[in-house]
């Protein structure tokens, strides 16, 4: 008994840890929703929704009802597989990155003795991410490029025009701005160091004062990311994959009830996944400078208030979502690939040679 | 035990996926196996500790090449109600032939593990991160890096020269229907004057 529970604990501590990130990502993706349909309507004018609940706070709930309840309409004439595999992939991709997520610093000063059969002897600190992978960036990247399938099998299997034009655009648009994205983070990792989430912010904690956050010697990259990263997510002002003026709602045209709850959620998710690398890589993640003035490294309260500086950093990107769709008109569909060629990617490639001049002379 | 356990998992998810890719003729189909069959080999190599290699293989190949693929097959829009031409019979016996030649590379590799001597696993080694391969490949394997540079940039060149030649002969269509258009306009002229 007690050899199977000794075997079985590390296993239940990380689906545990993913359990408890994935309701946090969950709730947050949830109240963006709603935080976009206020915000929106702030900025038109108007009031928003707050009819569920004290000032609409629980309309996230009553959207997801509606959306199960709704009839699933299936397309005749669609491939049946791919499309029920299609929202499948897209939200399983926007999920996934979330457990390379650095949610916080390690907990050191921990007393676990109080657990039975001695599960809690040779931990010596908890850290606040599922998983640490050497290469947590080319993670991130990898599974949001692989996300892209979702979005293009969906256009291809409804079997519409309108969704299959919708799919094409996304999948040329996501191959065109995956290479900015990529190039603008290469400045981040060669002042770093490594590929580590976690070893980027560290390596921005012990960085001088002047480039204590990487937006200071990665300004160029960092406004490179964030361009590339309306890209990525397909918002406004790229959103042509979905544009609903020429598209009807372009590749989700044909779907319906939960499978266009997963696609709609997969969007948020992707958001999210953004904000965090975004938060991450530039402005320090967790990191909140002089905080380790008030609270000893290591002890719970420092862990608690860098998390919820993390969380701070995180919403003031997905703010700034809302507010751009809010203000910005949707680009030509040729202006969006002359932008991304000729002026994006070669700013990104031009900023990582000046890092690597700079890196080189800083060392010598 | 749960190493070999996702192993079995993940082998037997790549030799699925590889049989269905062979077997569906519809293109996309295949192309959605491939996809499979690299995302479960990209698992196997994190579980052979090396993860670097993992990520590069979803990134590159699952995230770019298999989307240009499936871009293209979209884009071409095969007809479907079809009935495949079998063209080229006479490739089953080389298609045989080149089958028995792997199966029998499998078998030798399988011969050789088991004569090669047991060695005792480091739990130290850095092979497979990242610091590891970049020190590598700029200092002892430069060259080859080098030479697969140059390989990829004449493989960019050629690939800008080819499309930039399928441009010119539809421009000269253009110049024909302008030319068309105005020998016939002509004409009626002719026609009009005559009548």
């Amino acid at each position: 008994m007690e050899a199977i529970i000794k075997s079985i604990f590390p296993i239940a501590v990380l689906f545990g840890a993913a359990t408890v990130a994935f309701g946090v990502v969950m709730m947050i993706v949830a109240y963006t929703v709603l935080a976009e349909r206020k915000v929106l309507g702030w900025i038109q004018g108007r009031i928003g929704p707050n009819r569920v609940g004290p000032w609409g706070m629980m309309q996230p709930f009553a959207d997801l009802l509606k959306f199960i309840f709704k009839e699933d309409i299936v397309p005749d004439k669609s491939t049946k597989f791919v499309y029920f595999l299609a929202p499948i992939v897209a939200v399983t991709c926007a999920l996934m990155p979330m457990v390379v997520y650095p949610f916080g610093p390690a907990i050191t000063n921990i007393d676990l003795s109080f657990l039975p059969y001695g599960l809690g002897d040779g931990i010596k600190q908890i850290p606040l991410t599922v998983a640490q992978i050497d290469v947590g960036v080319l993670f991130v990247l990898g599974i949001t490029s692989v996300g892209v399938y979702g979005i293009a099998l969906a256009g291809w299997s409804s079997n519409n025009k309108y969704s299959l034009m919708g799919g094409l655009r996304s999948s040329a648009q996501l191959i065109s701005y995956e290479l900015a994205m990529g190039a603008s983070i290469i400045g981040v990792v060669i002042l770093a160091g490594t590929l580590d989430l976690n070893g980027i912010i560290y390596a921005q904690m012990s960085s001088p004062w002047y480039s204590r956050w990487f937006i200071i010697p990665q300004f160029v990259g960092f406004v490179v990311f964030l361009i590339a990263a309306f890209a990525e997510t397909n918002r406004v002002p790229f959103d042509l994959p979905e544009a609903e003026t020429e598209l009807v709602a372009g590749f989700h045209t044909e779907y319906s009830a939960l499978k266009f709850a997963l696609f709609f959620m997969g969007e948020y998710v992707n958001m999210f996944t953004v904000s965090v690398m975004c938060a991450t890589l530039f402005l320090g993640g967790w990191y909140v400078p002089g905080l380790s003035h008030l609270f000893p490294v290591g002890s719970l309260l420092y862990a608690v208030f860098s998390v919820v500086g993390f969380l701070i950093k995180i919403s003031a990107f997905l703010f700034f979502y809302i507010w751009v769709r809010g203000t910005l008109p949707r680009f030509r569909f040729d202006q969006l690939m002359n932008f991304g060629w000729k002026f994006l990617l070669p700013v990104a490639l031009a900023n990582v040679i000046f890092t690597i001049i700079l890196v080189y002379f800083l060392n010598s | 035990m749960i190493t070999s356990v996702i192993f079995f998992l993940f082998a037997g998810l790549a030799i699925a996926c590889a049989i269905s890719l062979v077997y569906h003729k519809n293109p996309l189909y295949s192309a959605i196996s491939l996809v499979g069959v690299l995302i479960s080999l990209a698992c196997i190599y994190v579980t052979l500790a090396a993860p670097f290699i993992a990520a590069v293989q979803i990134l590159i190949y699952a995230g770019a090449i298999m989307v240009l693929v499936v871009f293209v097959i979209m884009l071409l829009n095969l007809d479907e109600d079809k009935p495949v031409v079998n063209r080229l019979p006479h490739l089953y016996a080389i298609g045989g032939i080149l089958g028995l030649v792997l199966l029998a590379q499998t078998f030798f590799i399988f011969y050789a593990v088991h004569r090669a001597p047991k060695q005792a696993v480091n739990t130290d080694e850095t092979v497979g991160k990242t610091l590891s391969i970049g020190a590598g490949m700029y200092t002892e394997y430069l060259l080859p890096v080098e030479i697969v540079g140059i390989l990829l940039l004449m493989s960019i060149v050629g690939a800008v020269i080819l499309a930039r030649r399928l441009e010119y002969p539809q421009l000269e269509i253009v110049v024909d229907n302008e030319l068309e258009r105005r020998n016939e306009s002509e004409i009626k002229d002719e026609f009009r004057i005559r009548l």
